[in-house]
């Protein structure tokens, strides 16, 4: 991220330390990570010990320090999504495209995220591709949307 | 929209306004634009009746009107037409056409969108339904009746006159006390009666008169998401609760509005931002709001994706720039809360109920529920629950009905029973904190008390149906693993504890059950539960214990049989092909992902167990049910 | 300290009738009267934590009676405080078979299970290598007595770790080796050779200063420039170890 862009993110939140998880989310918006030497940057701008920002970034799984895929597939493992099957579709992601949950494609192509529930449970299980709801999969509708990935 | 208002009675004018001159002759469509609806593509249905209405010139006739969370989620995209209340279910965008011509302008009704229960009856109107027609709607009477993103829709339907009725004429303490009276306790998971609190916060010390008002709108609890459908719904309902919130904890001093939110629900950001951009435009948030002398404003802090969050000192922590590790309470928040200031903390639900105590009095509410309250506001619990009706039933979606209400009446004349002729097992209640009810439990009454003397809890309210083929073992395992990931890692008991014991279950799960195992899982379970610090910790061994206690057989088959009954432990299943279904059309062995299945074309195929993996592609892409678990 | 820390209260412990500072740690008052309550992660020079659940007691407070961590319970006037009851030697036991499984290595934690009667685990062991058992008292040591906060913990729940950001060198570490000092179970890690302190777990390496005078290595340099920072001393004031100043 340009200097000059994180200085005015930090300038909206009024520079005010107890805005870095609002400062942390307004960057990964932008990037889709945390870049380390924009952690460090903002660590110098606030005044805040660089110890505590990688604390609060590993701490909620919704930052990731790792720069992710162009496509991003998160499957629901809310408890509705996981009693009908959810946990399934989580292991046939990582199998055809060799990465865990957590994990990016060496390509690039795909991330593959968990998340506790979005609360669209009557669509169980549900995966989201890039910000778009699949509900009632199984592994053959799975394999179709991710099918159209694999060939790209 | 109007300038201001200064005082009630602008208030009250305005809203004589707006009725006069709301078209009240005109049919409106309602689109659910819920998360569930709109993942069934909600929004492309309200573009495309708006284009259809244009079209067709009907704009001055016909309104379109996209609502918040209509609760029936499971047949959604609802599209519901008043006055008339005639519901269509599972709408597409090709029977917009048909709608319009058909029932808007002919009165007909499209049978085929209606919906049907499972014995082949149909309904037209909503309310007939039984999925509404057994509910009491309440906190979600607005829902899928007003546009979220419209204070002017939601002042037509008496919104904010509870504030106006309080604020500058009712005595802070007064309305303090109507919400003890009222026996209102936190829909949150705890049950701690709100009044209590409020009066405890306005009574704690604070010399410079900063208290904070917050929302948690944390909802971390998996299969719970009525918080999120109040704030894509309603966000009014639960603005007007923390502001009369304001008024009687933190009046006169300098009170400040803070809504924690979960970043998984951006709809309900959206909508809440609005809403609280709405409010202020019309001096409801602000200096001096309506002539009371209230001071008050409501800022929104994003969460950032955990669990633990959902309790009062992390979500502080959180708020202040921490990471959300909870603090010993022995000082309460209500006394030393955020930046140790006298601190008063609400769920949405229970904020959302308050403008309806006020507009509707104690005796009244008083009347829904369990229990006496006169006396002792622990005494019962009042009011209504919405709870998500979600897993092994018919009806998903959200449920609000009178406390006390039985849970085989909300499973079974709400949610339609068990789908595909199977048996219902258990009811998960409370979240990952909850625990897991059998059978002979349907027919508890569903109150905070009834619930935990059950094993169970609360919680939120989230209510997940589980049936013969949810292995009970591996639902402990699952709220194990959660609650492992999810913990905040400060206390051993907690952080190794539930690690452990996440270990024992995976060793379970996977066939290698050693015995003693059972008596271990005891042992470590109270240790995680009396000695860890927060309530994360003290109630993360309810799947555990619950199941240990009405389900001990499962486990014991897992250790000792090496059997899992429900067919979902892959280590103790295998997955065969039924030789007399098979038709040998091949597709299984193309999908398989190991190769393990082999067969001519036309004959019965076979799998070889020494390659299968058990991920069951098989069995889903199977057309024919010829696929088994065993 | 404000008022109503500097009141005094009564409390009983098993009967005792003691006295003690309201809010002070219970810990704290506990072992001041000599009682033996086994922690880890507590250290009078900073804040109570609550990491490793040893000192556990039973208090009594009205008609309440509850198990609660001592070190970070406030005292308060009237409660009643219950040390070894059955309640707290047995929930103690699976706490130091948990820490037993998570640092089997930590020469102090075998020791003080040893001591209660712990000499296995029926759990499994994740690591038999390592010490560190996420007590923080090495990050609340740095942040409040050094004011530094070079490092903290990453993650949470059984994936948390004491680390330097991003597990490489911590750049805020003036290699004071306090953290060190601290540390229950031994497992930062110190050195000095040719001229250079290594504190091992932060992967920080800082070259030592000469005194002026009887011209042995006496602190990192790094760590005196941020003192005459901090002071507004001269720098010139650190060119002497402390012996010959």
């Amino acid at each position: 991220m340009e200097s000059k862009r994180l200085q005015e993110i930090v300038a909206d939140h009024g520079k005010d330390p107890a805005q870095l998880l609002a400062i942390l989310q307004d960057i990964q918006q932008e990037e889709n990570y945390l870049p380390k030497e924009t952690l460090k940057e903002l660590a110098r701008e606030l005044g805040v010990p660089l110890a505590r920002i990688y604390s609060l970034a590993t701490f909620f799984s919704s930052f990731s320090l790792e720069p992710r895929g162009k496509h991003i597939c998160t499957v629901c493992l809310g408890t509705a999504c996981h009693v009908r099957g959810a946990p399934r579709l989580v292991d046939q992601v990582e199998r055809d495209f060799a990465i865990k949950a957590g994990e990016t494609t060496a390509d690039r192509q795909l991330t593959l995220e968990t998340v506790n529930c979005v609360g669209a449970c009557a669509l169980g299980p549900l995966v989201i591709l890039d910000g778009e709801y699949h509900g009632n999969m199984n592994t053959a509708k799975l394999g179709r949307v991710l099918g159209s990935l694999k060939k790209e | 929209m109007a300038k201001a208002f200064a005082n009630s009675a602008d208030l009250k004018a305005y809203r004589q306004q707006l009725l006069k001159t709301r078209r009240t002759e005109t049919k409106t469509i309602s689109i659910c634009a819920g998360t569930g609806c709109c993942a069934s593509g909600a929004l492309k249905l309200v573009d495309g009746f708006h284009r259809a209405v244009r079209e067709r010139g009907l704009e001055r006739e016909v309104t379109v009107r996209q609502t918040g969370c209509h609760g029936f989620c499971e047949r959604g995209p609802l599209v519901v037409l008043h006055p008339e209340l005639t519901l269509y279910q599972r709408v597409k965008g090709a029977d917009i056409a048909e709608i319009i011509e058909r029932t808007i302008q002919g009165g007909e009704v499209v049978e085929r969108l209606l919906y049907q229960d499972a014995a082949g009856h149909r309904f037209v109107r909503e309310d007939e339904l039984p999925f509404y027609k057994n509910q009491m709607r309440l906190i979600l009477a607005q829902n899928g009746h007003i546009d979220p993103t419209s204070i002017d829709d939601y002042l037509a339907v008496g919104g904010y006159q509870a504030l106006a009725k309080v604020l500058g004429k009712s005595k802070p303490e007064k309305v303090c006390e109507t919400i003890r009276k009222s026996g209102l306790r936190g829909r949150g998971g705890g049950g701690f009666p709100a009044g209590v609190k409020w009066e405890s916060c306005r009574a704690a010390p604070c010399p410079d008169g900063v208290r904070y008002i917050i929302c948690n709108a944390d909802e971390g609890d998996p299969g719970a998401f009525m918080d999120r459908s109040i704030m894509e719904g309603n966000p009014h309902s639960v603005i007007e609760g923390m502001i009369i919130g304001a008024w009687a904890i933190g009046f006169p001093g300098r009170p400040q509005g803070y809504v924690y939110i979960r970043n998984e629900y951006p709809l309900a950001v959206e909508r809440l931002g609005i809403a609280l951009e709405q409010a202020r435009r019309l001096g409801l948030l602000g200096k001096n709001i309506l002539g009371s002398g209230l001071d008050f404003d409501i800022k929104i802090n994003k969460g950032g994706g955990a669990f633990v969050c959902g309790e009062s000192t992390a979500l502080m922590a959180s708020i202040e720039g921490f990471v959300g590790e909870p603090r010993a309470k022995h000082i309460h928040t209500v006394e030393s809360g955020l930046w140790d200031k006298p601190t008063n903390l609400n769920n949405v639900e229970t904020w959302a109920n308050v403008p309806l105590i006020i507009d509707k009095g104690v005796k009244w509410y008083t009347g829904i529920g369990t229990g006496d309250v006169s006396r002792d506001p622990w005494g019962g619990s009042k009011g209504t629950k919405i709870f998500a009706l979600v897993g092994k039933v018919q009806n998903t979606g959200l449920v609000e009905v009178p406390m006390g209400t039985s849970l085989r009446r909300i499973i079974y004349d709400i949610g339609g029973g068990i789908p595909g002729g199977k048996k219902f097992k258990a009811v998960q209640t409370g979240g990952p904190s909850g625990g897991c009810l059998p059978a002979d439990k349907l027919d508890l009454p569903v109150d905070f008390d009834a619930l935990t003397a059950a094993g169970s809890m609360m919680g939120s309210g989230g209510m997940i149906v589980m049936d013969e083929s949810t292995c009970m073992v591996d639902v402990a395992r699952y709220f194990t693993h959660f609650l492992a990931d999810e913990s905040c890692g400060k206390c051993v008991s907690c952080r190794e504890g539930l690690r452990q014991l996440g270990r024992i279950l995976d060793r379970i799960c996977a066939g290698e059950g050693r015995p003693g195992d059972l008596e271990l899982l005891e042992s470590l379970g109270r240790t995680i539960r009396s000695a860890s610090l927060c309530a994360l910790g003290q109630t993360a061994t309810n799947p555990l214990d619950s199941t240990l206690r009405y389900f001990r057989e499962e486990y014991r088959e897992h250790v000792e049989d090496k059997k899992c009954r429900a067919g979902v432990c892959r280590a103790l299943i295998s997955f065969r092909i039924l030789a007399d279904k098979c038709t040998g059309c091949m597709i299984c062995a193309k999908k398989c992902p190991e190769q393990a299945i082999s067969g001519e074309k036309k004959k019965p195929h076979v799998i070889d167990q020494s390659k299968c993996i058990r991920c069951g592609i098989c069995r889903d892409v199977c057309k024919f049910d010829a696929v088994v678990v065993e | 300290m404000t008022e109503s820390q500097s009141r005094e209260v009564t409390f009983k412990v098993d009967g005792r009738s003691l006295r003690g500072r309201q809010g002070e740690s219970l810990l704290e008052a506990l072992r001041r009267y000599g009682y033996q309550v086994p922690s880890l992660c507590h250290h009078e020079a900073v804040s109570p934590y609550g990491a490793c659940r040893l000192c556990l007691v039973e208090v009594q407070k009205g008609k309440r009676r509850k198990l609660t961590t001592s070190c970070n319970y406030p005292l308060m006037e009237g409660i009643e405080v219950f040390l070894d009851t059955e309640q707290v030697v047995s929930n103690r036991r699976v706490v130091l078979q948990l820490l037993l499984a998570q640092a089997p290595a930590a020469e102090r934690v075998r020791q003080l299970a040893a001591e209660y009667g712990v000499n296995d685990t029926p759990f499994e062991v994740e690591d038999p290598e390592n010490r560190c058992i996420n007590c923080g008292l090495c990050a609340r040591v740095c942040k409040e007595v050094v004011g530094v906060e070079a490092i903290g913990f990453s993650g949470r729940g059984a994936g948390k770790r004491m680390v330097a950001p991003y597990d490489e060198t911590a750049e805020d570490c003036i290699g004071c080796g306090a953290c060190v000092f601290v540390c229950p179970t031994d497992c930062i890690g110190m050195s000095e050779t040719g001229g250079i302190r290594t504190i091992e777990r932060w992967h920080r390496k800082l070259p030592l200063k000469t005194c002026s005078v009887c011209g042995r290595h006496f602190a990192p340099t790094f760590q005196l420039n941020k003192f005459a920072e901090w002071t507004g001393l001269p720098r010139g004031h650190f060119d002497k170890c402390p012996d010959c100043r």
